[in-house]
């Protein structure tokens, strides 16, 4: 324990949760809560503590996938390593 | 666990965790009058608010009945009443009056500041000194009514802080323990899981009303919500949507049943989990809660949220490592453990309620020492 650097929700989740700040070019391993291996992808990005990496490639217009259930809506193609926020997501329900 | 607890058994069996003698404004003229009385008279707490004149209709009876609540609490040994002209005093006296603890009401109307201070202070004295000899006993964890709530939330709430509030619910309310929780805009996106929660198609129906007026509120106001819900706090802790932030906070029900919906202010009629129409905001909601019933919160923070309450221990629970770094003053039980899976779920229930059991038994959260005492009326419409 304690070597992953992102935690998932759900397995199959679109997106995983960075533990600790990210620089640019880091391999970033991600597990499950029940500490699952979910593979590894690097930041294409710096992404700070407790933002959302992209663990695939996420086509604009499409669910962004957290708790194994849409979070909301990619608002422009998103690849995988890519820091997943306000930029690039948006809600479903009040926007 | 086998938790020692130690508290107040109050004239109708409730079971409170503190010991106060409140001096309650009806309306904003009186704050002075009663900051007068607080003044003087050691052992009593003001709890001057900017409300009270002109409401009406249902902003008028959730004023009324978060003061009568707020009185009523099993925190509060006795009151002192105080407002302007004696028909809405009296109305707040007699409520609080019902749960059989002492109360006394003055208006200030053919007196003037002055003489009430004196006649509110001679009372308030006697007041204290009863509430002095009271004498803390053992209870029960199935005596106690508590509630929960998140604020600054960031993604490590979902991931950690609330997932162990669940476990702490499921452990109390398996004794007989009554908990309060809402938010009501804040469950847009994970609506679903609490509906699914619901004890019987009635509570259900319920919930789904009250969330669709909420919905039908906010929607009408045609603003863009980004940066109020999800606050600007949230967005820089990480959260991008008000479904990620949702399906965070609803993880605090973990496995319970949701017993009732309560309207703003209203207490619990029976055990269980109860869901509580209320608003996002940290001072509103918890005011809220206390006025239900609540005698200690948990209070989950991503970002670190600094609230407290005057009458009730606001305690803070955080998985987020920089916020323990920076803010550590405000943090009562440190779960960051957590996000290394280093800690268990179970492990973090076991902190909070370890911290519970002092904070119960008399030691100060770390809000309630920083005078953190924020009590906030929440205000439904303009007055008349």
């Amino acid at each position: 324990m304690g070597k992953h650097q992102a935690l998932v929700h759900h397995e199959g989740d679109a997106v995983a949760v960075v533990i600790m700040d990210i620089a640019k070019g880091t391999a970033v391993s991600s597990v499950t809560l029940e500490g699952q291996d979910q593979g590894t992808v690097t930041a294409t990005q710096d992404i700070p503590l407790g933002h959302k990496i992209a663990l695939r490639d996420i086509e604009q217009g499409s669910d962004v996938i957290k708790y194994g259930r849409s979070i909301g809506e990619a608002t422009q193609n998103i690849t995988a390593g890519q820091h997943v926020h306000t930029q690039n997501v948006k809600s479903q329900r009040w926007a | 666990m086998d938790l020692q607890l130690t508290g107040y058994r109050r004239q109708n069996g409730q079971v409170g965790v503190r010991n106060y003698v409140l001096i309650i404004p009806i309306d904003d003229i009186s704050n002075a009058c009663v900051e007068g009385v607080a003044s003087l008279i050691r052992g009593t707490y003001a709890l001057t608010h900017p409300y009270g004149r002109l409401q009406f209709g249902d902003d008028l009876d959730l004023t009324m009945n978060t003061l009568i609540g707020t009185g009523s609490n099993a925190n509060i040994a006795g009151c002192i009443v105080i407002g302007i002209e004696p028909k809405w005093t009296e109305w707040v006296a007699n409520g609080i009056a019902k749960t059989g603890k002492p109360v006394e009401s003055f208006s200030i109307e053919r007196y003037g500041d002055l003489k009430t201070i004196e006649m509110a202070s001679r009372a308030a004295m006697k007041m204290v000194q009863y509430a002095s000899e009271l004498q803390r006993e053992p209870i029960s964890m199935g005596d106690l009514i508590v509630s929960a709530k998140c604020g600054e939330s960031d993604t490590t709430l979902g991931l950690a802080s609330n997932p162990a509030i669940g476990r702490v619910f499921e452990r109390m309310l398996a004794v007989g323990a009554t908990a309060i929780f809402g938010e009501t805009s804040e469950t847009t996106g994970a609506e679903d899981k609490i509906a699914d929660a619901c004890i019987n198609d009635d509570v259900r129906i319920e919930f789904l009303k009250t969330f669709q007026d909420y919905q039908d509120f906010i929607i009408g106001t045609g603003a863009d919500l980004l940066g109020s819900q999800p606050t600007q706090g949230n967005i820089r802790g990480g959260l991008s949507t008000i479904e990620e932030k949702a399906l965070g906070n609803v993880a605090k029900m973990g496995n319970c049943k949701v017993a009732s919906v309560l309207q703003p202010a209203q207490a619990p009629t029976g055990p269980g989990l109860h869901f509580m129409d209320s608003s996002s905001a940290a001072a509103e909601m918890v005011t809220l809660c206390a006025a239900g019933g609540s005698v200690l919160h948990f209070f989950t923070t991503g970002q670190g949220n600094i609230i407290g309450n005057p009458i009730i221990p606001v305690m803070k629970i955080s998985a987020n490592p920089l916020t323990v770094a920076t803010m550590p003053e405000h943090i009562d039980v440190d779960i960051t453990d957590m996000l290394r899976l280093e800690m268990t779920l179970d492990e973090a229930a076991d902190a909070v309620m370890e911290m519970m059991a002092h904070n119960i038994n008399g030691r100060l959260t770390a809000a309630e020492v920083l005078r953190h005492e924020e009590f906030v009326i929440t205000k439904l419409y303009r007055s008349a």
